[in-house]
């Protein structure tokens, strides 16, 4: 197998504050290939905005990584000096973030923008950048690029606004973006077409994609393979196929059941009772454990690693038992 | 008490919409119109709507952001001001009603639910207060003096117990405070708030827009429980079409201000009319993969402030001709749903 693009072993994330060390992220691991695309999906504060924050050394301070390691293409990462790291990001590590109109600068014009990040990361000079920027423009579905280029964020839609920021992203030639709910803000019609044109353009680029989303119709569009997180870990992760059509972490499977689907007709949404717990009152053992339909003795007081459940891996103990019987 | 009005024949439906319309100036202020020559502008938030609600049934309102839809949530509930047009509920013009001595009898029967439980609930009230305001406001236990005020306050605690239960919370949440609750708890006092009054109708403007998918379930699910047991006449506005699907009866699509289609739920999601719809409904992700090609969508929605002639929707539509461009389609009902597109009426789609 050759060596994965981005290999993350054992990450993990604290928050220290003045009542305890809060354990955000919690031994985080998963790779993704060259060219691949690593769907991250689970629900507000299960973690998975602050894996990417991680990976592209963003995290906000006083969160710090406290145990394992980043490796881009067999380099560590998440070390690296300030100064290094900069030019890591945005040339090897492009980023996509969910609001379009934040991650544009509102006094300066979309070109100004473009061909800046471009000849901060390329060697070209300021001819070449902009006809670069336009023909970036032109790739994302922008029409009248060059006339664009003159213009301000706010003259922009905020379908637009996410195109221009793709543009950004790829505008340094990454080998990895990280977009964290890049279609969020946007109405369905638009979400289609931004997915889509992402999808596409990575595809073209070869750049490996690591999407962050609570959308799992997004997901299954887009990905090759997901990692679900629950309340800082990794519960499951495999194919994108067998990790919707037959989960194997019980937390998955509820997650599943709870999208309306529009091709059945259901008179209840199967519902997982509670809600994740807060990081200051995760339960000991596996996190799921209180809201668990499936749960056992052992459940609740270890907590599982992920291990193999038939094509995908699961943290559940579940498949403990299956894989001692067959030892 | 309306027999006689001319909407209460048979079993007349709860809410009737007639050429509902409301428009919003947006002009820009005074010295600036004169000194730059500019003229007044306006936005037809909605513009000719009509629907009705038969009793205890679900109509849904889809589209995408800007198209009118909580305004019109708005208007019916009697936040706003209608422009042009009425709203009749249970035969009464709510806009006059509102305005005479029975306005408080009309607003308890209906009630609002918003989609920011993180904006709705005051923080520095708890939720006793929260849910008992509406009990109190609308006098719903009676009240006495001196001993009779302690027996009062004490039925009105058990009756926001006892609401609180009815959307799944614990009784001994009464005490809390809305930090203390998550997105899905809070929705849920919101439910709750909105029932103290023993409602008729509620309008919920996008419930679940702000919540995670299993959060999301539980309370589509406490809705649909409610619906059944009380027999509760909902308006569901949703951006969200797999949502809309799982909770209504009747689905109304929204562009720039005006209904472009409305059917029953089954006949829009199996045979949509419209072009728009048909757009809609395309642009879903497909969660089980089934390898559906996907048309992609074209455009974005214009800006309602310059609405293109013609037919609204006519730049972004893939069977738009001459007659799309100058003419403005009508709702026309056909084969048991309402569209308004001059290609279904010509029968080219």
């Amino acid at each position: 197998m050759t060596q994965p693009l981005l290999d993350v072993r054992n990450l993990t994330v604290e928050f220290p504050t003045r009542t305890g060390t809060l354990v955000a992220l919690s031994d985080v691991s998963f790779d993704i290939h060259q060219g691949e695309i690593l769907g991250v999906v689970g629900e507000s504060g299960a973690g998975k905005s602050l894996t990417g924050s991680a990976i592209i050394g963003l995290l906000e301070p006083p969160g710090r990584i406290a145990a394992g390691e980043i490796r881009f293409d067999g380099r560590r990462i998440d070390n690296l000096p300030y100064d290094d790291m900069r030019k890591v990001r945005g040339r090897q590590i492009g980023a996509i973030f969910q609001d379009p109109l934040t991650s544009l600068d509102p006094l300066y014009t979309i070109g100004e923008q473009l061909i800046e990040t471009i000849q901060t990361h390329l060697p070209v000079g300021a001819g070449d950048a902009r006809a670069r920027a336009i023909r970036l423009l032109q790739e994302t579905g922008i029409s009248a690029a060059e006339q664009r280029l003159e213009q301000y964020p706010h003259q922009f839609s905020g379908g637009m606004r996410q195109r221009v920021v793709i543009a950004l992203a790829l505008a340094g030639e990454p080998r990895l973006i990280v977009a964290d709910e890049p279609t969020t803000a946007l109405d369905v019609s638009i979400q289609a077409q931004i997915i889509s044109l992402l999808r596409r353009l990575c595809k073209e680029h070869g750049a490996a994609v690591m999407l962050v989303t609570h959308d799992m119709g997004v997901i299954a569009e887009t990905c090759d393979r997901v990692a679900v997180m629950y309340a800082g870990r990794i519960v499951e992760i495999g194919p994108v196929g067998s990790v919707i059509h037959s989960p194997a972490h019980p937390y998955t499977t509820g997650l599943m059941g709870s999208i309306p689907a529009m091709e059945e007709d259901r008179e209840r949404l199967l519902q997982i009772d509670g809600a994740m717990p807060r990081l200051t009152a995760i339960p000991p053992g596996c996190a799921f454990n209180p809201r668990c339909p499936r749960v056992f003795d052992r459940c609740r007081e270890e907590r599982p690693e992920l291990l193999d459940a038939g094509r995908t891996r699961a943290a559940c103990w579940l498949h403990a038992s299956s894989l001692e019987q067959a030892a | 008490m309306n027999e006689a009005s001319p909407l209460a024949q048979g079993a007349p439906p709860l809410v009737e919409v007639k050429n509902l319309g409301k428009t919003f100036d947006v002009s820009a202020p005074w010295l600036n119109r004169v000194v730059e020559r500019k003229t007044r502008q306006y936005v037809h938030a909605v513009d000719d709507v009509n629907f009705t609600i038969e009793r205890g049934t679900t109509l849904a309102l889809v589209g995408e952001s800007g198209c009118g839809k909580s305004t019109v949530a708005r208007l019916l509930v009697g936040l706003y001001q209608p422009t042009r047009g009425r709203v009749f509920f249970d035969g009464e013009d709510t806009a006059a009603t509102l305005r005479s001595r029975s306005a408080r009898a009309l607003r308890r029967r209906m009630q609002m639910i918003f989609q920011d439980p993180y904006a709705s609930l005051n923080p520095r009230w708890s939720v006793a207060d929260i849910v008992g305001e509406p009990i109190n406001e609308h006098g719903l236990v009676e009240t006495g003096g001196g001993s009779a005020v302690r027996a009062s306050t004490r039925r009105r605690k058990a009756k926001v117990v006892e609401l609180l239960q009815s959307v799944g919370l614990d009784g001994a949440d009464v005490e809390k405070f809305p930090h203390q609750f998550s997105g899905g708890q809070r929705q849920r006092i919101s439910i709750a708030r909105a029932l103290a009054t023993e409602p008729e109708f509620l309008v919920c403007d996008e419930p679940t827009s702000a919540l995670d998918v299993s959060v999301q379930a539980q309370v589509l699910n406490i809705m649909k429980d409610l619906q059944r047991v009380r027999g509760l006449t909902y308006l569901f506005i949703s951006h969200n079409l797999a949502v809309v699907r799982h909770v209504s009866d009747e689905v109304g699509v929204m562009y720039l201000g005006r209904l472009v289609e409305r059917a029953r739920k089954n006949k829009l999601f199996t045979t949509p009319r419209h072009p728009y719809t048909r757009m809609l409904l395309d642009a879903i992700p497909d969660i089980h993969m089934s390898g559906r090609a996907r048309t992609p969508v074209r455009g974005e929605v214009p800006n309602p402030l310059n609405p293109p002639a013609g037919c609204s929707f006519h730049p972004r539509c893939p069977h738009a001709n001459q007659r799309c461009e100058s003419e403005r389609p009508a709702l026309l009902a056909r084969d048991g749903c309402v569209v308004a597109c001059h290609a279904v009426e010509e029968g080219r789609i």
